[in-house]
């Protein structure tokens, strides 16, 4: 039976083809020159440009704007969907999910055409309202699981043991329901901060993100110097997944003690 | 035993996983149409058995014959032996006749002999008119005989059963135990059956194979097991049972308890360490105290239904566990007598731990992977030596990290009046520690072990490998 | 009280997610090229859409996504069940390598799967275009299949398997009559998942597509965009494709709360 160990091979060959090999190409592009020697160049290159530094910064902060106004649009929506005296209906969720599953092009389209429709000009205030639209069924969704598949006998317990409804929901169950904020924080946060097609469409390409300068660089066959912006961005990613993922490990646990 | 009245044969059966021995040498027979129970504790080998004949997992050394010929090597899938899994395996996607019929489809049988033999079938494990229900719809019992259906359709030579009543309550437990002992009669196949529950083994089974620690503890009759344990693992895990240190005095008499008492065992020898064995509906109680062989004090008494369950203390301070039908108020004074045929003898495995070392220097041996202060002067540094240490000069202590090495409570056994522990060392390397202590220690514990270097006795090692030997024995 | 005030909120969050696909649809009745423009009710852009108008690259483009889309599907439901089963049979040391390069398709965010395979594509001077467009999509849509198979594989009976070869059947007849059989719940849902992550990709096809001309809805939109004035048509289109969406889930949530009820009935 063992012998099917063997079956992941192929799939491990595609794996290293390309995800592996492609990850390591863009870091060995990033520490060449474009005569191909190694250098830091690029690096460099790009710490001195205050603009590029600005957007990069920019991005993230744009980033975390929309994952916070996620979390604060999300989490009511998310807590009143899962709690049944609040919402009987199953329907509901299935509306704020089916967003989700139409091209994000065409609803992000949909947001200009609204800006346009009722006169608000594009630029930043769009660029955030729409990122927000774009992504907050993908904060909702993780946390409304989350939620539901909570024991419910922890809230008993918490009732049980004396707490007023407003103790139970901040030492039981917003606890409880933090790996489902982080993961989506992760869900959220990642496209924001690689996004580059949704600015340029909401701010008819007047707000620079750092995707779209990765992009802009790639186009202009300025390969070293893209790969180098996209490892910046994938220390960035990285640093966040570790983050949310040390953090539901840390709520799991606790969640184990409880 | 006429030899070609055997069906399996099993030689020299051994398997480790990942370095760990979970078969050790298996030597075992098995006579067609036998109803042969394999039976121990979780992770004494047992399933690994089943399965080796089963043929899902390959055995490292030994062989394994049905009806004279070599069944290693052969795929699953070509051995005339069938099997009833602990949960059913029944295929969630097919119906209760598909998964009946699965296996003679497989073979091509034709149409309307499969659906006669699946009718028959049915109708033996009492599920007819359940054909077209889907498998999960069926409750645990229901389920189990659709499984057994399964395997037996085929018409199998051996029924291997892995603990197929196991998830089953105990009301439906006790009605399925029934029905497959006549179903064994009507067949006249041989079992072979797999459990952790010794009533269920001595209620259905020809023979008994009792299992501990990858090794075969003991073979025989319901009876045997139960009125003659080998040992004292046997003794404890089958049954209600008294295990108490004793000593034998000559042939047919023995000292235990602080009493000297008749028996019917000889050829121990003279003044020999020996563990005694009494069943505790086998100690005669009485509120007479004179012309008894000994009297204690009730501590406790317990209606269990049948008959009363009592602890008494004896004068000499010992905890004896005594059944009867009549209650003795706890405090009441009472007398106690064993008939002689009634006390179980058996030879002690050890009489102290028994280690394999290597001296490092002077004052230092290395036992277990571990460094021990002991004198150590009379060796030369890197020799092999053996260390024998008592049972009760080992500390054990709450805190791991203040014992020189850490171990796990594994099996226990009251002695009457004091624990006799098994402690797990490393398992791998099969390294166990044995101590008698009178705290008392729960399963699966992990204390630290603290030994005084005055006692720790070196000796030179025999030539024969014991000390590793000693330690794969059974886990007693 | 509290439900009102929740139900209120919940129904604000939803019309504000909803107005612009709204909009979109009411002004795809209407022939203005201008969204906002009403110039009466008319289904012209729909007959316009679907006669190849816009000198039908909008028309190949849907064709492309669909196609891309299925291919991908398939491949990579055939090499996530297959790695899948492997993967499930592996020492826990080397499940967990596996699961961790599993991983790294799905963390990376699309920018950097699609820059990383174009540096690669570059490096080893493949052309790019449809087939280099299907590997990067099987390339981030395998590892969602195996993580919808492998639950079944676990949730399955170990002993499934055994049965059916101490019933006699091969290993390939136990794998095809039973493992099969029970984990296709979980295929077919990567399959799905898979397809629409692919109809829905933008950034990895962009950087994959090369300069041939290959067009998928994504990037018909994007270069549309980008040139200013958006395709009149493309409102129909985005009516279309919700409305599709729309029914499908219905269909979908529909028959799994009939099989649901259907579960409960037996236990």
């Amino acid at each position: 039976m063992n012998k099917r160990s063997s079956w992941s091979l192929p799939y491990l060959v595609f794996l290293i083809l390309f995800v592996v090999l492609p990850l390591i190409l863009i870091a060995v592009y990033a520490f060449q020159d474009s005569q191909g020697h190694f250098s830091f160049q690029n690096f460099v290159h790009f710490a001195q440009q205050p603009e590029a530094v600005s957007t990069f910064l920019y991005s993230i902060e744009i980033a975390l704007i929309t994952t916070i106004l996620c979390i604060a649009l999300g989490y009511p929506a998310a807590y009143i969907l899962s709690t049944p005296s609040l919402n009987r209906s199953a329907v509901t969720i299935i509306l704020f999910i089916l967003p989700m599953w139409v091209n994000m092009l065409v609803r992000t389209l949909a947001t200009v055409a609204l800006f346009d429709f009722i006169h608000i000009p594009l630029g930043e205030g769009a660029l955030i309202f729409g990122m927000v639209y774009n992504f907050l069924p993908f904060m909702i969704y993780p946390i409304y699981n989350t939620l539901l598949k909570m024991d419910n006998s922890y809230i008993e317990a918490a009732e049980d043991l004396g707490a007023s409804p407003s103790q139970v929901f901040w030492k039981v169950t917003l606890p409880l329901s933090m790996p489902g904020v982080w993961s989506g924080v992760l869900m959220v946060f990642m496209p924001t901060i690689s996004t580059f097609a949704i600015s340029e469409l909401l701010t008819m390409n007047k707000v620079k993100l750092f995707g779209t300068v990765i992009q802009e660089n790639i186009n202009n066959g300025l390969w070293n110097y893209g790969s180098a912006l996209g490892l910046i961005m994938l220390v960035i990613i990285g640093i966040t997944t570790a983050i949310t993922n040390g953090k539901d490990k840390m709520d799991a646990e606790k969640g184990g003690i409880i | 035993m006429a030899n070609n009245d055997v069906i399996i044969k099993i030689e020299h059966l051994s398997k480790s996983f990942d370095d760990k021995k979970v078969l050790n040498d298996i030597n075992l027979e098995v006579r067609r149409g036998e109803f042969v129970t394999l039976l121990g504790p979780s992770g004494c080998g047992k399933t690994t058995l089943l399965r080796i004949l089963a043929g899902f997992i390959a055995s490292d050394e030994g062989t394994v014959s049905l009806d004279g010929k070599d069944l290693l090597g052969v795929p699953p899938y070509r051995r005339p032996l069938n099997t009833v899994f602990q949960r059913y395996a029944l295929f969630p996607h097919l119906d209760v006749y598909d998964n009946i019929a699965f296996g003679l489809k497989l073979q091509n049988v034709p149409e309307d002999e499969i659906d006669e033999r699946v009718r028959k079938v049915l109708k033996m494990v009492v599920m007819s008119d359940y054909e077209e229900r889907d498998v999960e719809s069926l409750s645990g019992g229901q389920q189990q005989r659709v499984a057994i259906a399964r395997a037996l359709i085929n018409q199998p030579k051996v029924l291997l059963l892995d603990e197929p009543l196991a998830a089953l309550d105990l009301k439906m437990r006790k009605d399925m135990q029934i029905e497959l002992k006549e179903m064994h009669r009507k067949l006249g196949i041989t079992f072979i059956y797999v459990t952790h529950d010794q009533e269920e083994a001595l209620t259905l089974s020809d023979t008994i194979v009792v299992m501990n620690g990858g090794k075969i503890q003991q073979i025989g009759t319901p009876a045997d097991i139960y009125n003659e344990p080998v040992n004292s693992f046997v003794a404890d895990f089958i049954g209600e049972s008294n295990i108490l240190n004793g000593t034998m005095l000559s042939d047919r008499r023995v000292n235990f308890i602080g009493h000297d008492f008749d028996c019917v065992d000889e050829g121990f020898g003279e003044n020999v360490p020996v563990d005694v064995v009494i069943r505790p509906e086998d100690i005669y109680i009485m509120n007479n105290t004179e012309k008894t062989q000994f009297t204690g004090t009730v501590n406790s008494c317990t209606f269990k239904g049948v008959h009363y369950e009592m602890f008494v203390d004896t004068d000499e301070g010992f905890e004896m566990q005594i059944q009867d039908y009549n209650a003795f108020e706890p405090g009441s004074h009472v007398g106690l007598i064993i008939k002689p045929s009634d006390i179980q003898v058996m030879h002690k495995e050890r009489t102290c731990n028994t280690i394999k070392g290597r001296v490092i220097d002077a004052g230092h041996v290395e036992l277990m992977g571990t460094s021990f202060e002991c004198d150590a002067h009379d060796f030369e540094p890197d020799s092999e030596v053996e260390a024998r240490i008592d049972f009760d000069k080992i500390d054990l202590l709450d805190d791991k990290e203040d014992g020189t090495l850490t171990g796990e409570v594994g099996f226990i056994l009251y002695k009457g009046d004091h624990y006799h522990l098994t402690i797990c060392i490393d398992e791998k390397s099969a390294n166990y520690l044995y101590v008698d202590t009178n705290d008392v220690w729960d399963k699966c514990d992990m204390v630290g072990v603290r030994i005084l270097p005055e006692d720790i006795h070196l000796g030179r090692p025999k030539a024969a490998p014991l000390g590793k030997a000693e330690g794969l024995e059974a886990i007693p | 009280m509290k439900k009102l005030l929740a139900q209120t909120y919940i129904w604000i969050l939803l019309v504000l997610l909803y107005a612009p696909i709204v909009i979109i649809a009411v002004f795809s009745f209407t022939e203005a090229k201008v969204l906002g423009n009403w110039t009466g009710f008319s289904t012209k852009l729909y007959s316009s859409l679907f006669s190849g108008g816009v000198n039908g690259s909008l028309l190949r483009a849907i064709e492309n996504t669909l196609s891309i889309g299925i291919i991908a599907a398939v491949c990579s439901t055939i090499l996530g069940t297959i790695a899948a089963i492997g993967i499930f049979n592996l020492t826990s040391r080397k499940k967990h390598i596996m699961y961790f390069l599993n991983d790294i398709p799905m963390l990376n965010p699309d920018i950097i799967t699609g820059i990383s395979l174009f540096i690669l594509f570059v490096t080893f001077s493949v052309t790019q275009g449809y087939i280099t467009v299907v590997i990067a999509h099987i390339t981030f849509c395998t590892p969602y299949v195996v993580l919808s198979v492998m639950p079944r594989l676990k949730q399955m009976n170990p002993n499934t398997y055994e049965a059916a070869l101490d019933l006699g059947a091969t290993p390939f007849q136990a794998l095809w009559k039973v493992i099969i059989p029970e984990i296709r719940p979980g295929m077919v849902s990567g399959m799905l998942l898979a397809f629409t992550l692919s109809i829905d990709d933008f950034a990895v096809t962009l950087f994959t597509k090369g300069n041939q001309g290959l067009e998928t809805l994504s990037t018909y939109i994007y270069a549309d965009a980008r040139k200013g004035g958006l395709t009149p048509e493309l409102r129909p289109l985005s009516t279309i494709i919700f409305v599709t969406v729309l029914l499908l889930l219905i269909i979908i949530n529909l028959r799994s709360t009939k099989t649901q009820g259907q579960g409960s009935k037996k236990h």
